[in-house]
């Protein structure tokens, strides 16, 4: 497994501070999200990214604003990492036209051209082959447009979409024709509640890259510099030409599959283990550690935070709702 | 004028939209070295290189997703369908991606996708290879989908659907790849969303689509000599149809005979019945006869396979039975 060798020397104060605050934002924006779920402000499939911060900040933050990133469902989080504004994305929730989908998308369909944001997939697996589609414009842009095109495509999904035959169909596209891109499994060991050693012969993810010739790492997914450091990796690669990598970052949701997931079948000892490996306290204890900043730094990010989520919900309220006149908007290209 | 078949005629369109705009690429099973199952592709590849005539392996769903990726982010890809029936494995990406990303979107994302391929039934294929997917797709909100007929009205309304910004599946036939057609020198488009008035007439209108409209065109050598002077509509634009030139033959002639290839239940002819109803019922002075496939799986026996469809014999005892013998 790849254990950060990050120490204070390569990880600079403005650095470790910028991934601290993403991985808050996505927790405290989340927690939100269940709070208005539960007062009645948001509908629908709700699913949260509690426990998987590392992930997403890990891997987004260390993208370039160019590059692309497909999500699935589960997707408010690498939404918020890859830039769009909290705003645009709880007034989707809320079902406002000011939201990032202009409130036809909803929770499971966020979209953000502007940030190269590729969605938002509602069904699990769809959004691998769309990831790579984008990946493979990089390529024809470069080689059959001549443009200086080289931006690397981050696709995100988890165990369960690893059973999927559009993974292992675009594992071999993607290595076939060395497109950038990177394949993120987020193996939190649950798909809703079958658990990944019920749904794979080969639990193993990361191996299964190796049958198409690509690269296959398992990742600490609960270490933000972990995955940072396998995902500048993957990105050397792929921006170079070399082709996609598969990075199986380990880690565990903190909440039930969605907001109307009992969650009752996951361990008492299994959720506690995970617990103690909180993302979020394990950099904490590194910047302090390492006198990379202050507990008061910290906690003013956190109070920050909370400032720009309660903003996010002021904004998503007062917003208006789609107009009914405009049903139709957006079917059509020629719509608008 | 020169002449060219249907699969050149297709073949002219892709090749005059890959030379104006570096963006549009071919993907699918043997687009490239092989030229296509019909040969739509045939060495285009040489010309334009294995980028752009894109051989895929054979996993429909995920090929389409990729060309829906590259169409989200600028490019213009064009999908050949080996067999238009294998897409029943793409039917995921092209239902909820292809047809309902750029809503769900809120306009994030344009797709321009054309997914074009053979379909119907031909000689013998047997079920799998002989179906009609225009009632599944028609369903499929965000998408617009066009069945050509003609060498002519193949190259014009392929070159309009690579150029049109949204989503659109393209039916070819298999029988028809070989029909020959004078084609104009001069670059012309048509459009995607208009139905194509094939006879004027005044006692019936018959409407019909992709190569039904042959069958048609046949049952008139028998009907016209008796005095019937039926009017025939192909409907080019199935989704959506084109109720307004429909409507328009109706007021006319009052009376409506529907021939399509495709199976009766759910069917391209049970929707024109349905909007119809909606608009111009009034104008009716007869029930609407459909003529349509059977719904059984196309048999591999000859007889039985040219039972299941309609025949030329049917089409003439459908229209003397409607407007009695004249
Ligand atoms: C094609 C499809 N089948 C079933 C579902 C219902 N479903 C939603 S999430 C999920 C589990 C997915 O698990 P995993 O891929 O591990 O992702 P996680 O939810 O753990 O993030 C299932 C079965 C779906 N959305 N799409
Ligand atoms: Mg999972």
């Amino acid at each position: 497994m790849v254990q950060a060798v990050a120490t204070p020397s390569d990880l600079s104060k403005s650095e470790a501070l910028l991934l601290y605050e993403d991985m808050v934002l996505g927790r405290t924006f989340e927690d939100k999200c269940a709070e208005m779920y539960y007062r009645g402000k948001m509908f629908g499939f709700v699913h949260l990214y509690n426990g998987q911060e590392a992930v997403s900040t890990g891997v987004i933050k260390a993208l370039r604003p160019d590059d692309y990133v497909c999500s699935t469902y589960r997707d408010h989080v690498h939404a918020l990492s890859k830039g769009i504004p909290a705003r645009a994305v709880m007034a989707e929730l809320f079902g406002k036209v000011t939201g990032c989908s202009k409130g036809r998308g909803g929770s499971m369909h966020l979209f953000s051209a502007e940030h190269n944001f590729l969605g938002g997939f509602a069904f699990v697996a769809e959004g691998i082959p769309v990831a790579a589609g984008a990946a493979f414009q990089t390529k024809y842009r470069r080689e059959v447009l001549g443009e200086n095109a080289d931006q690397v495509t981050a696709c995100f999904f988890g165990d369960g979409a690893t059973n999927n035959g559009q993974f292992f169909e675009t594992l071999n596209m993607a290595a076939l024709w060395k497109l950038p891109i990177i394949f993120v499994v987020e193996n939190n060991n649950w798909a809703i509640g079958m658990a990944h050693p019920r749904a794979a012969a080969d639990t193993r993810i990361h191996k299964k890259a190796a049958v198409f010739g690509m690269p296959g790492q398992e990742v600490d997914g609960m270490d933000v510099l972990a995955v940072r450091q396998a995902t500048q990796e993957a990105i050397a690669r792929a921006r170079s030409g070399e082709g996609p990598t598969l990075l199986e970052c380990m880690t565990y949701r903190f909440r039930g599959h969605s907001l109307a997931d009992p969650d009752e079948l996951r361990s008492p000892q299994e959720k506690e283990y995970w617990f103690a490996r909180d993302p979020i306290k394990l950099l904490q204890v590194k910047i302090l550690e390492w006198g990379l900043a202050t507990q008061a730094e910290l906690e003013a990010i956190d109070r920050k935070i909370q400032l720009v989520v309660e903003d996010a919900v002021q904004f998503a309220d007062e917003s208006l709702e789609p107009d009914p006149k405009d049903l139709y908007l957006y079917q059509f290209a020629e719509d608008e | 004028m020169a002449e060219y078949t249907f699969f050149n005629a297709l073949r002219a369109a892709l090749d005059e939209e890959m030379a104006r705009d570096a963006r549009v690429f071919v993907l699918g099973e043997d687009v490239g070295h092989y030229g296509g199952s019909y040969k739509v592709t045939k060495d285009l590849y040489k010309k334009y290189g294995e980028l752009r005539l894109l051989d895929t392996p054979i996993c429909e769903n995920s090929f389409t997703g990729l060309a829906i990726g590259a169409a989200m982010t600028g490019l213009r890809p064009v999908i050949e369908g080996m067999n238009m029936g294998f897409l029943l494995l793409a039917f995921n990406q092209i239902a909820n991606n292809a047809g309902m990303l750029r809503y769900t979107s809120g306009g994030n994302f344009k797709i321009p996708l054309v997914v074009r391929g053979p379909g119907g039934v031909g000689r013998n294929l047997g079920a799998e290879h002989s179906q009609r997917l225009e009632a599944y797709f028609q369903n499929v909100p965000g998408i617009k989908m066009v069945a050509c007929s003609t060498p002519y009205n193949a190259k014009g309304l392929l070159k309009s659907a690579i150029r049109d910004d949204n989503p659109v599946i393209f039916f070819e036939h298999v029988l028809l790849y070989n029909l020959k057609e004078n084609l104009p020198e001069e670059e012309y488009l048509l459009p995607l969303d208009k139905a194509e008035i094939v006879r004027r007439g005044k006692d019936v209108t018959i409407v019909t689509y992709s190569r039904m409209r042959y069958h048609v065109l046949k049952a008139l050598e028998t009907l016209l000599p008796k005095g019937y002077d039926p009017e025939v509509i192909d409907l080019i634009s199935l989704k959506p149809l084109d109720m307004d030139t429909i409507g328009a033959s109706l007021q006319k002639t009052h009376r409506l005979i529907i021939v399509e290839e495709d199976m009766r239940c759910g069917g391209i002819g049970a929707e024109i019945i349905a909007s119809i109803n909606d608009r111009f019922f009034d104008e009716l002075d007869a029930p609407i006869v459909r003529l349509a496939a059977k719904d059984v799986p196309t048999p591999y026996n000859t007889r039985l396979e040219n039972l299941t469809i309609p025949q030329p014999a049917d089409i003439v005892a459908a229209v003397e039975e409607l407007l009695g013998g004249s």
